[in-house]
């Protein structure tokens, strides 16, 4: 079969194999014939990471069963094949919502923690690893291991944030938060410029949740301008109001849906030039508060389905960077704005302190996301300059949204690799599980 | 109401039993495995908030299906439905090589679902109400050799669901024969088919549906009626020179 992940860049062909139940897993496992083999879920990451060409693929979709939930303490016990919609959508009535969402319900828990994904509220709470405390692995050996601090804890932290590379997530407990219901209060405010929008970032400190989308075609004194979005669960049950992706949504009905247009000419600088001003200044200068619904202000883009198809069958690429120091996102906007490519939809937000090890993406600075077109070769030369940027300013770029980054690169960005990978290895010494991504970068065994 | 899915593990038995507790009903979810059982089960109650239990059965201990349906019954009283959606499909070329696969094949779909099937109907005449769902297939109306075990197994079930209907009938209680064409399942993962493969759960929509109206026979999705009339007429002498 013919895999991709969200960003249809690249496409792997892989031998796919979809379990039922854990013991058609192992027999996976166990007859997979001398390949290499990877778990391949929601297919939410961007690049290849969930890709294993030539090798073989588990899909995980089946692997979905909730097990078990405490409703004093909030534990869910889950197979790693549950999204995160799954359990928004009957927890949220319950009183009780996932820890920490991406921009995307429809990302599995087993993804989540592979990739060990943020959310608008890193900084208060860290990311989706801090809030699991046990993982139930297969591993290369074909046991059953289960995993948490304190039992084969180094097994545990390798899996948060590896990528998958360490074995198959069969279940996992995730703390879910209490909530009074689906309504968010948010506060949305429009920053001219770069300085404005630390200075906002800067007195939000009273918000959970916290991002900021930015127009990342505007220039000169415009650089950086944007609109800043802040909230936090409603306490009590209220009211809310549509947005305005709730909006379009019901006013295109099912043509909601971006298979409807897709086109390698859509989105080009000119249109998506006009597409961020737009934004911009339909945005009331100053502060706007309201209560909306919990859907359009983590996962507006859910409402358009398969919207990664509007960048045409070319495919499009994310690049995820944090970065210390502000100066270096000042260099990468320049950098980006001084070629004819463009950033359809970008967002920036500041992270809080570093919670984990090995793979794990976050750390303390600000992290910017810029998606754009597959424009080929000189996108690439372009991403690689910023790589420069980044690995310079010692940050790193996003693994669970990459397609393309060097090795070099790579170890400069992720120090701690090493040690990682000799967790990995001495759990997996044959190279077992693989996949395109840590093939890419010398991950796995023979690469 | 409590409902007994038997081959709980099967994605249709799982996807009519989310059905059913979505409406409120209570679930039984039982299968060879016992903890996959208890995963279907505890994932039926939390998604639906309903009463739900798991627990082992093999269609081939013939001796313990009275006893083993007494549990279901103890564990979430008298069984309403029962949808008997177990088997196994080997592969028929090996099958043809090694009997002992063969005959599997023909114990596990027919003579275990007919065991249990006694059990039940047993229980439910005597209660004068009940409803029995049997999943045969569409391979059980003609044989063909690219499946001729597993197609003869579900085919004598089809017909022993008739029999147990009209033995049944007097005593209000039903027995829904269900023949599903290509279902999103194992059997049909990774083939191509020029027929359109669709989802357990909407599959189970319909089986949940019909079984409500009180219906005998089904063919889901519906337009394997069609298909199946047309290739149940083609003249044998024509048939036994196809490549099926």
């Amino acid at each position: 079969m013919e895999l991709s992940g969200w960003g249809r860049y690249p496409v792997h062909g892989a031998r796919c194999a979809r379990p039922e139940t854990r013991g058609d897993l192992q027999q996976a496992l166990a007859e997979r014939n001398g390949d290499s083999i990877l778990a391949h879920a929601a297919g939410r990451s961007y690049g290849d990471a969930a890709l294993n060409e030539d090798g073989r693929a588990v899909l995980t979709e089946r692997l979905d069963r909730m097990l078990e939930f405490d409703p004093e303490t909030g534990w869910l016990r889950v197979e790693a094949g549950v999204t995160l919609k799954e359990i928004i959508d009957i927890f949220v009535p319950r009183g009780w919502f996932p820890p920490v969402v991406p921009g995307t319900q429809y990302v599995t828990v087993g993804g989540a923690v592979g990739c060990n994904i943020h959310g608008k509220n890193h900084h208060q709470v860290g990311s989706f690893g801090d809030h699991v405390r046990r993982l139930e692995m297969l591993t290369a050996s074909g046991d059953i291991v289960t995993c948490d601090r304190d039992n084969h804890p180094e097994l545990f932290w390798a899996t948060v944030g590896g990528m998958g590379l360490t074995g198959i997530i069969l279940s996992l407990e995730v703390q879910l938060e209490p909530v009074a219901g689906p309504a968010i209060e948010m506060e949305s405010i429009r920053v001219e410029n770069l300085d404005e929008f630390f200075e906002v970032s800067a007195e939000s400190g009273d918000f959970t949740h916290t991002v900021s989308w930015i127009d990342c075609v505007a220039s000169g004194s415009n650089l950086g301008r944007g609109v800043f979005m802040r909230g936090r669960h409603a306490s009590e049950e209220v009211e809310w109001s549509p947005g305005p992706m709730e909006k379009l949504a019901k006013t295109l009905k099912s043509a909601a849906d971006g298979r409807l247009f897709e086109s390698n000419w859509l989105l080009n600088r000119a249109t998506m030039r006009i597409g961020n001003a737009a934004y911009f200044h339909k945005e009331p200068k100053g502060k706007t508060e309201q209560i909306v619904h919990y859907e359009p202000f983590f996962f507006p883009l859910d409402a358009i389905d398969h919207w990664n198809h509007i960048y045409g069958s070319r495919g499009f690429l994310q690049y995820q960077c944090v970065v210390p120091e502000r100066e270096a996102i000042r260099e990468i906007l320049e950098e980006v704005t001084a070629t004819s490519m463009a950033s359809f939809l970008s967002v920036i937000k500041e992270f809080g302190p570093r919670t984990h090890t090995g793979l794990s993406f976050p750390e303390p600075g600000i992290t910017l996301a810029l998606d754009f077109p597959n424009y080929g070769e000189p996108l690439m030369e372009l991403l690689d300059r910023l790589d420069a940027i980044v690995a310079t300013a010692g940050g790193r770029v996003y693994l669970g949204k990459d397609a393309r980054l060097d090795r070099q690169s790579f170890r400069k960005m992720y120090p701690e690799w090493e040690e990682w990978r000799d967790v990995r290895d001495e759990w997996d010494p044959d190279g077992v599980f693989q996949s395109s991504l840590g093939r890419r970068l010398g991950l796995v065994k023979g690469s | 109401m409590s409902v007994l899915l038997l081959g709980a593990t099967s994605p249709i038995a799982e996807a009519i039993g989310h059905r059913y507790a979505s409406q409120g009903h209570a679930i039984y979810a039982a299968s060879r495995d016992a903890d996959e059982a208890e995963a279907v089960a505890s994932d039926i109650a939390l998604r639906h908030d309903v009463e739900a239990a798991g627990g082992h059965f093999d269609a081939l201990e013939f001796d313990r299906h009275d006893d083993f349906v007494d549990e279901v019954e103890s564990a979430v009283g008298p069984v309403d439905v029962a949808v008997v959606a177990f088997g196994v499909m080997p592969d028929q070329k090996e099958s043809q090589e090694n009997f002992k696969l063969a005959r599997r094949t023909i114990e596990v779909n027919y003579t275990g679902a007919a065991s249990l099937c006694e059990a039940l109907a047993r229980r439910m005449i005597d209660r004068e109400t009940g409803a029995i769902v049997g999943i045969s297939s569409v391979a059980g109306d003609r044989g063909r050799q690219s499946n001729y075990f597993y197609g003869s197994a579900k085919g004598a079930f089809r017909l022993y669901l008739q029999g147990l209907r009209n033995r049944c009938f007097e005593h209000d209680v039903q027995v829904l024969c269900v023949k599903p064409g290509f279902v999103d399942t194992p059997m049909t993962f990774g083939m191509e088919t020029a027929i359109p493969i669709v989802s357990p759960e909407d599959v189970a929509d319909s089986v949940v549906r019909a079984q409500q109206k009180g219906k005998d026979t089904m063919y889901v999705p519906w337009f394997w009626a069609w298909i199946m009339l047309i290739i149940k007429s083609i003249p044998e002498p024509i048939f036994k020179r196809l490549s099926l």
